[in-house]
């Protein structure tokens, strides 16, 4: 596989297969282990703002395959306030409602707390990510946060049937109805509303600021969140920091149709781009939830094996988990471990 | 003094124990006012907030707003610190002696814009299912507490602010408050600025908080911050706070919380509030007094090392318990 390498690379940010380190790693294993998946690559470049022909062909191509595994694409917020964020773009026009991460802690990588399990199911596609906003005087912003029933209901049903697939014991919602009486609260009502058809699940509710203070105090005491967009964002961050970091937890986004794959905190990690060490775990694990999504489960599973043997049990760790391998160290040694006769 | 809800007035009792012990010449105005109890009323307000406007300073528990709506959509909380303007909350997380956590040696700042942004109350339900919440961002709130900010910094010798938005999906609002704190920063070339994205900021303060010294945010992510940091630290029970306007102070816990499964307990940590009794009688600057504050402040150090501690940092302490022997710690060294 050949790039063209730009010169302002970083700002060329990649999508669909091509985040470019992580694309040739997956492809890669899709032939080590033999999986029947031919990757499309889309590339979508942030610095050409007029243009929005590379998302829309993007979206396309998503439309066309049904799922996708994507990379970051860098907002930059000096641009004009017309400018929607490419990665809002794809969510909101494929209508990926719902956006799961899943954090856990992996046995091997150092991290102030043991035994973390927690799954953040987030609303995507709306509340403060309406990108409605409008100055009325010079000097004055309102910005509009939109939070609907449909919506609402829509995703907590998502969450309680998550974990009932899963065998989860309980929900939590998010939210700060305290201060948002309405608009939080509605989601809280549906929420509820969910809730009382599920009752082998326990359903509670917890105010954001205080569930970021529990999450770094006692995160064991979680176990499915739900959440509106915003705090879901700030939640799977801090739950993402409490397992180790960005390069380690995947994300997938679910809609009614379809299905994209990244990684939970969605950095573009343009700071170490180019230099061999960005961490593939992240990507890795999500290309293993794109396996299991097309029901391909025992390739998910050697995969993942695979991935939590490498960096687990023999401690192939990239610098930001405190190590010293390269990101093509770690990708080799999975492949090596793949390569091994099944016993 | 608003004892407000929850554990709120055990723990103005133990602060008025604290003081009547160490002899320290504060009288306090008591004002019940509970939202949650059905005790708050405008007139009550108005009566709190003349008082307010001769005593200038205060100590406060958390007003719990109740989530129904009945008709109002502005809680008690909010409308005091609107009347009263205090737009900067400043909360100073500093691991405390013997209070083990995960990061040891922690002191930072989180300041804080709390009368604008998503606090307006403003919502309104266009269609039936469908609410829109308002944000407001304003140049001059902005400006305001980024000085306020900058000035902090300067003046407790700090090296650092970054200021945390997200500004990559709130172009206008959280870019009009950046580009606010850009401008500010140009006039203080000795501090450091930067700026950080809200989630990843608070992934990087559960990895590695040492990298932060001032945190520079609005309204929600500041209340968010707040917790972050004060869990970071040890839990709500041990991180003082307060809240300025030009003219009042008045100081309350870091992480404002009722803590209302604790009521009557006698278990509540009384430490972020004798920690924040001690901050105001240092605002008060009466030379004897602030000397109070340090005995105040220096003798959580042996109680950490005595052992005398709440079950929410890992003890079986009583209130009373821990205010009695920050009492008998005290008394030697000021007779």
């Amino acid at each position: 596989m050949s790039y063209t390498m730009n010169v302002t690379i970083w700002l060329l940010v990649v999508l669909i297969f091509s985040f470019l380190f992580f694309v040739v790693n997956v492809d890669f294993f899709g032939r080590q282990v033999g999986a029947p998946i031919d990757f499309e690559e889309v590339t979508v470049n942030s610095a050409n703002i007029e243009d929005e022909r590379d998302i829309e062909n993007a979206i396309m191509a998503v439309r066309r395959n049904g799922i996708a595994l994507k990379g970051n694409i860098e907002t930059n917020h000096n641009h004009p306030p017309g400018y929607k964020s490419r990665n809002l773009l794809l969510r909101t026009s494929l209508d990926l409602y719902a956006n799961v991460v899943h954090c856990k802690t992996i046995p091997g990588v150092r991290s102030r707390h043991r035994d973390i399990d927690i799954v953040i199911i987030r609303e995507n596609t709306e509340g403060e990510y309406s990108n409605l906003e409008h100055e009325n005087v010079p000097g004055v912003v309102e910005c509009l946060k939109i939070i609907t029933r449909a919506n609402s209901l829509r995703i907590a049903e998502y969450a309680f049937e998550y974990a009932r697939a899963h065998g989860r014991k309980k929900v939590t919602a998010v939210h700060k109805a305290n201060i948002m009486k309405l608009g939080d609260g509605l989601f809280l009502k549906c929420c509820k509303e969910v809730a009382a058809d599920y009752p082998d699940i326990i359903y509670e509710s917890m105010i954001v600021d205080n569930t970021t203070m529990q999450l770094v105090t006692k995160p064991q005491q979680f176990d499915v969140m739900v959440m509106p967009n915003l705090y879901g964002n700030i939640v799977s961050n801090v739950c993402a920091g409490l397992v180790g970091g960005p390069g380690l937890v995947p994300g997938a986004n679910y809609g009614k149709d379809y299905a994209v794959f990244e990684t939970a905190t969605r950095n573009t990690g343009k700071s170490i781009a180019r230099k061999n060490i960005a961490n593939p775990t992240a990507m890795l694990m999500a290309s293993c939830m794109m396996l299991e999504h097309l029901k391909l489960n025992d390739l998910a599973l050697l995969v993942r094996d695979a991935v939590i043997k490498t960096i687990g049990e023999m401690k192939v760790h990239t610098p930001d988990i405190g190590g010293e391998a390269t990101s093509a160290d770690v990708v080799q040694n999975v492949v090596r471990l793949l390569q091994e006769p099944i016993p | 003094m608003i004892p407000g809800d929850g554990v709120g007035p055990e723990l103005m009792l133990s602060v008025k124990d604290v003081f009547k012990a160490a002899e320290v010449p504060v009288e306090f105005e008591e004002h019940q006012l509970s939202e949650v109890q059905g005790t708050a009323t405008p007139s009550k307000l108005e009566k709190l907030l003349q008082d307010m406007r001769a005593n200038r300073v205060a100590i406060k528990g958390k007003l719990n707003a109740p989530m129904e709506v009945k008709g109002e959509l502005n809680s008690y909380e909010m409308e005091l610190r609107r009347q009263m303007d205090l737009f900067a909350n400043v909360v100073r997380c500093k691991s405390l002696l013997g209070c083990a956590t995960r990061h040891p040696n922690l002191d930072l700042v989180v300041i804080r814009e709390q009368t604008e942004g998503e606090y307006s109350s403003l919502e309104h339900e266009s269609v039936s299912g469908v609410v829109e919440c308002l944000k407001i961002v304003t140049r001059n709130k902005s400006q305001r507490i980024a000085k306020f900010a900058f000035d902090y910094a300067t003046r407790h010798g700090r090296h650092a602010v970054t200021a945390v938005h997200k500004a990559n999906i709130m172009k206008l609002g959280d870019g009009l408050f950046l580009q606010c704190c850009e401008e500010v920063s140009q006039l203080y070339p000795k501090i450091k600025f930067n700026s950080m994205i809200v989630d990843n900021c608070c992934m990087q303060l559960v990895r590695d908080p040492y990298q932060f010294d001032v945190l520079l945010t609005p309204n929600l992510y500041g209340n968010v911050l707040d917790h972050v940091v004060a869990g970071l630290v040890g839990g709500a029970g041990v991180v003082p706070g307060e809240s300025y306007s030009a003219d009042y102070a008045v100081f309350e816990t870091g992480a404002r919380h009722p803590f209302a499964q604790a009521v009557g307990r006698n278990i509540a940590n009384p430490t972020a509030m004798l920690l924040t009794a001690a901050n105001m009688l240092h605002h008060l600057k009466y030379a004897s007094l602030f000397l109070c504050s340090l005995n105040l402040g220096v003798f959580f150090f042996p109680l950490s090392l005595l052992q005398v501690r709440t079950r929410d940092v890992g003890g079986y302490s009583t209130t009373t318990d821990f205010v009695q022997t920050v009492i008998d710690n005290m008394r030697p060294s000021i007779h």
